[in-house]
């Protein structure tokens, strides 16, 4: 009877996945510890979201993929109406209009879209998935774009990039022609090579680079030369890389991080915190953070593999890329290979909205990995 | 119907390739991670730990209290006190409207400046305000505000402002010495800052001790010769002669003809060192010790006491001026008013050009450069003070006749005021000259014989009727003293030639006569409200500060204390130019 009632609650739950997840989790309360040292009020809080966000998975995990599917188009829309609210009355701060007051509450509805994009697009394929021509990848395009430029437009760099991120893996995986991928893969290469070769012309103040705001230049040209604005621009690259490096190969132990605890980090408890791991855990602990991520993509991938519909499949595939491209964009970023984006580090950073996101990714799974043999034809 | 695996059709509607290439970059991408890792955190550890440890480790300074500058009696004439200087880092600065507002009104900007400073988010310092009261800086702290932050530093304050400017000088922002007795002493003034090793975080706190590597000495304190009541009276004597006489300038020099400590020193124009807004050079000169001028008839006392030396002359020799000209070469040189035959005392007293040219007309050149130069003329005095100059003596070696006829009498050659009172404190002594100094002197000073003691009493005596009621300078008596001095009324340089109209007045002299104390300077640049003669500009200044100070250093009167009867104005005895 117990033994039932148990299976009942945790049915849902995928053991390999949840405790992959568990340890990353205990991962991040740890560095989160430290890196929240002087202000313990804030990892109760995380404490609080983690126990919201692991219950939003497991009522996710219950839901079957298919009324997952139904719910796709009504939440894409939802997103993009909000995301247009924004742009016509969101709320300004630091220089960006990226919320919108509810009245009670202000919400970013850009951190829907990084959820209802690859729904979207999954659905859209599973439609056509009979015949899928040039013109269905028109139009997945043109799904795609429209909130992505919508929240490039606030401007949220790093979102839009995770929203479109989200969508292309799910073309991708949905068999796009090279056709279309070779020129934009050759085309990115050719202009992230000429903005490295020519760095010091198109760096200088007063060049304008069009399509782009003054702080995203800025963020680009400081990823290229962060010592051109120690002070300013290149202050978080600069101390962050220095943090890491600072760690060794065996790191600096718990608590013992000099950069983080003297405040030398900045944002160190959300975007940097890979930085504070890094100073306290070194090159082995890097290794192993890197491999917890590896093994929850490759489960993500085993459960994409095993889905029983186009649409299951092409929703695990790219939601296990999403993680991916969190983890490898933030580390990146902290580590001085990317540009200064805000995206946070996933599982660790300190923050209720992202880590709600990314379990509802993780309850998707796992929803997707109960339900791949209850397929109705 | 339920189907127990997935259909093999769509299985294959996955092409497996995409899923490879998808691992594929996830690989590359963590790869790609862990080499940089690698790289960090192995082969540039060593690099990076330091610049960690840089970020935090400092040895900072501690600074030296600098030392306050006293005049003789211990009143504060400079000192240092704290001011907290006010930065942010913008991005953590409240945003709180009402606070913001609140700190601009503290820190007595309008909200818009305050923004605008705050306004560039990605710096990590900006100052907002500097030198701030601490009064004023602790209200600021009191707000609370996150990301505000204060720093502590010193500033110079100068209770006298304007009146002892330009013998102290001023300090720039980091408190070194830029002119005067601040730059001259700027050693023993700003003791030696010490060093501790400590751990800092970002906000600039100290977090750790880790070692005291040098412990600080504290500046020394440095009591100054002058004595800040007779600076003040010399002062405001000064100020009020220049804007009497609407002069461009003025200079007025007190020294202690026993111990040779200068206690008063003034310049006009001055400045304020407490604002030092908008200075312009005029106001910054100090040109009793910088600025050299010919100092005209003050000169004459030396050539008469020359060839009283050389036992040409004594004060009763008679010389004859008539007819009050006389003609060097192609030159000729003249008195004011022709006076017939006079005595070598009436030649000072009257202050006859031709007379003076005569006498020196008979001495050797070469000793009158020597004496000239034992004297002080053409050398740098030996004085702690930064500028000091040396004005012009030309070697005798080239000097015409007329030209040592005219230097006798103070044309073509050069000094500076301060080497003028220096110079007579050959009559004020017994016959020597000792140098002037600027600190508080333990005793006497000890000087080097110009000219034999009888001489100087002599030349006393002459310089005593030069003042008097029959002499160029008889306003400058005073109440209660004796007083001794030569008037000098120069016409000014202009390019090659001299300005027709433009005068520079000046008085020397010493008192009281009877047992000299104290030697007082003073010059008068183009007083240009109608008089300009030495001793109706310049004199009288002498007289209100030589006798001034007497009374407040307390030398007994050697004159009866009642008003001295004055001539009326311009009476006495004109001078030759």
């Amino acid at each position: 009877m117990i033994r039932r009632a148990l299976a009942r609650v945790f049915g849902g739950i995928d053991a390999p996945l949840m405790t992959i997840a568990g340890l990353l989790i205990g991962v991040g309360m740890l560095v989160l510890f430290s890196a929240t040292y002087d202000q313990p009020a804030r990892f109760f809080d995380q404490l609080r979201n983690f126990g919201i966000a692991l219950l939003v998975m497991w009522v996710v995990a219950q839901v079957p993929p298919q009324t997952l599917m139904r719910l796709a188009v009504p939440v894409y829309l939802v997103g993009v109406a909000l995301l247009v609210a924004v742009f016509l009355f969101g709320v300004r701060k630091k220089g960006a209009t990226r919320w919108l007051n509810l009245g009670i509450t202000t919400i970013q509805p850009s951190e829907i879209m990084k959820i209802a994009m690859p729904l979207m697009i999954a659905w859209y394929f599973h439609k056509h998935e009979v015949l899928v021509r040039a013109r269905d990848y028109l139009v997945t395009g043109l799904l795609l774009i429209l909130p992505v430029g919508l929240i490039a437009k606030q401007p949220d760099l790093g979102t839009a990039i995770l929203v479109f991120a989200a969508g292309a893996y799910v073309m991708f995986f949905a068999g796009l022609s090279w056709k279309l991928i070779l020129p934009a893969f050759i085309a990115g290469v050719v202009s992230v090579g000429c903005v490295i070769a020519f760095e010091e012309r198109i760096c200088q103040s007063g060049v304008v680079w069009p399509g782009f705001k003054e702080y995203q230049k800025h963020r680009v040209c400081t990823l290229l030369d962060p010592a051109s604005d120690p002070l300013g621009k290149g202050f978080h690259t600069i101390q962050s890389v220095i943090a890491v490096g600072s760690g060794g190969a065996t790191g600096k132990g718990w608590l013992k991080g000099t950069q983080a605890h003297l405040e030398f980090i900045p944002e160190r408890h959300t975007d940097f915190i890979f930085a504070v791991y890094s100073e306290e855990f070194g090159l082995i602990g890097n290794f192993a953070l890197i491999i917890l991520y590896c093994a929850l993509i490759a489960r993500g991938f085993m459960i994409a593999a095993n889905a029983p519909t186009f649409f299951a499949r092409l929703l695990a595939g790219a939601i296990t890329m999403i993680f991916f491209t969190y983890a490898f964009v933030n580390m990146g970023m902290v580590s001085g290979i990317l540009p200064v984006v805000g995206v946070p580090l996933p599982l660790i950073s300190y923050g209720g909205t992202a880590l709600v996101t990314l379990f509802l990714g993780i309850g998707m799974l796992m929803s997707i990995q109960r339900h791949r043999k209850l397929v109705q034809t | 119907m339920m189907i127990s695996a997935p259909s093999p059709l769509l299985q294959l509607r996955l092409p497996l390739w995409r899923s490879r290439m998808m691992l594929a970059i996830v690989f590359i991408g963590f790869g790609a991670l862990a080499v940089r890792a690698a790289y960090l955190q192995v082969w540039h550890n060593d690099f990076l730990q330091q610049k960690g440890e840089s970020r935090y480790s400092r040895t900072i300074e501690i600074s030296a209290h600098r030392g306050k500058i006293t005049d003789r009696n211990g009143e504060i004439l400079a000192s240092s006190t704290p001011v907290r200087s006010i930065w942010a880092i913008p991005d953590d600065v409240d945003r709180s409207v009402e606070k913001r507002r609140e700190l601009a009104r503290l820190l007595d900007m309008p909200l818009a400046e305050l923004e605008k400073k705050l306004a560039d988010e990605d710096r990590e310092f900006v100052y907002l305000k500097r030198q701030l009261p601490p009064e004023q800086a602790d209200r600021v702290a009191q707000l609370r505000m996150s990301g505000i932050f204060q720093q502590r530093e010193y500033r110079r304050y100068y209770p006298a402002g304007e009146v002892a400017a330009h013998v102290l000088g001023f300090t720039g922002i980091d408190e070194t010495g830029q002119e005067g007795i601040e730059l001259a002493f700027q050693a023993e003034l700003a003791g030696h800052a010490g060093s501790r090793q400590v751990i800092k975080d970002r906000r600039g706190n100290v977090i750790e001790d880790v070692a005291s590597v040098r412990v600080p000495r504290d500046g020394r304190d440095l009591a100054l010769s002058i004595d800040s009541k007779i600076q003040y009276l010399a002062y405001r004597e000064l100020k009020n002669a220049v804007e009497t006489h609407r002069a461009k300038a003025g200079g007025i020099v007190v020294m202690d003809v026993i111990t040779g400590e200068v206690l008063a020193l003034a310049n006009l124009p001055v400045f304020n060192p407490n604002n030092r807004a908008h200075l312009t050079g005029a106001q910054l000169r100090n040109r009793v010790l910088t600025d050299t001028f010919e100092p005209g008839s003050t000169m004459k006392p030396f050539t008469v006491a020359l060839a009283m030396e050389l036992g040409m002359v004594k004060p009763t020799s008679m010389v004859q001026t008539a007819p009050g000209k006389l003609t060097i070469g192609s030159a000729t040189i003249s008195d004011a008013h022709p006076h017939g035959a006079l005595s070598v005392t009436e030649v000072i007293q009257k202050s006859s050009n031709v007379g003076t040219a005569k006498l020196a007309l008979a001495i050797d050149r070469q000793d009158m450069w020597d004496m000239l130069n034992r004297a002080g003329f053409g050398v740098v005095p030996r004085v702690q003070f930064p500028g000091a100059v040396a004005g012009r003596l030309r070697p005798s070696k080239g000097w015409r006749p007329i030209e040592q006829a005219t230097m006798s009498y103070g044309y073509g050659l050069s000094a500076s005021l301060l080497q003028l009172a220096r110079a007579y404190t050959v009559f004020g002594r017994d016959g020597d000259v000792i140098d002037a100094t600027f600190v508080k002197a333990a005793g006497p000073a000890f000087g080097s014989q110009v000219v034999h003691p009888e001489v100087a009493y002599a030349m006393r005596q002459m310089l005593e009727l030069a003042a008097g009621p029959g002499g160029t300078a008889p306003r400058a008596q005073t109440m209660g003293y004796r007083v001794a001095g030569k008037t000098g009324t120069a016409h000014k340089q202009e390019g090659k030639g001299y300005a027709e109209r433009k005068y520079r007045a000046s008085f020397v002299g010493f008192a009281p006569v009877s047992a000299p104390r104290l030697v007082v300077a003073v010059m008068i640049d183009e007083p240009s409200a109608g008089r300009y003669f030495g001793g109706d500009v310049a004199a009288p200044v002498f007289s209100t500060v030589v006798g001034g100070a007497l009374r407040i250093l307390g030398v007994a009167p050697d004159a009866p204390m009642r008003p001295v009867v004055l001539p009326a104005e311009g009476a006495g005895v004109e001078e030759s130019i």
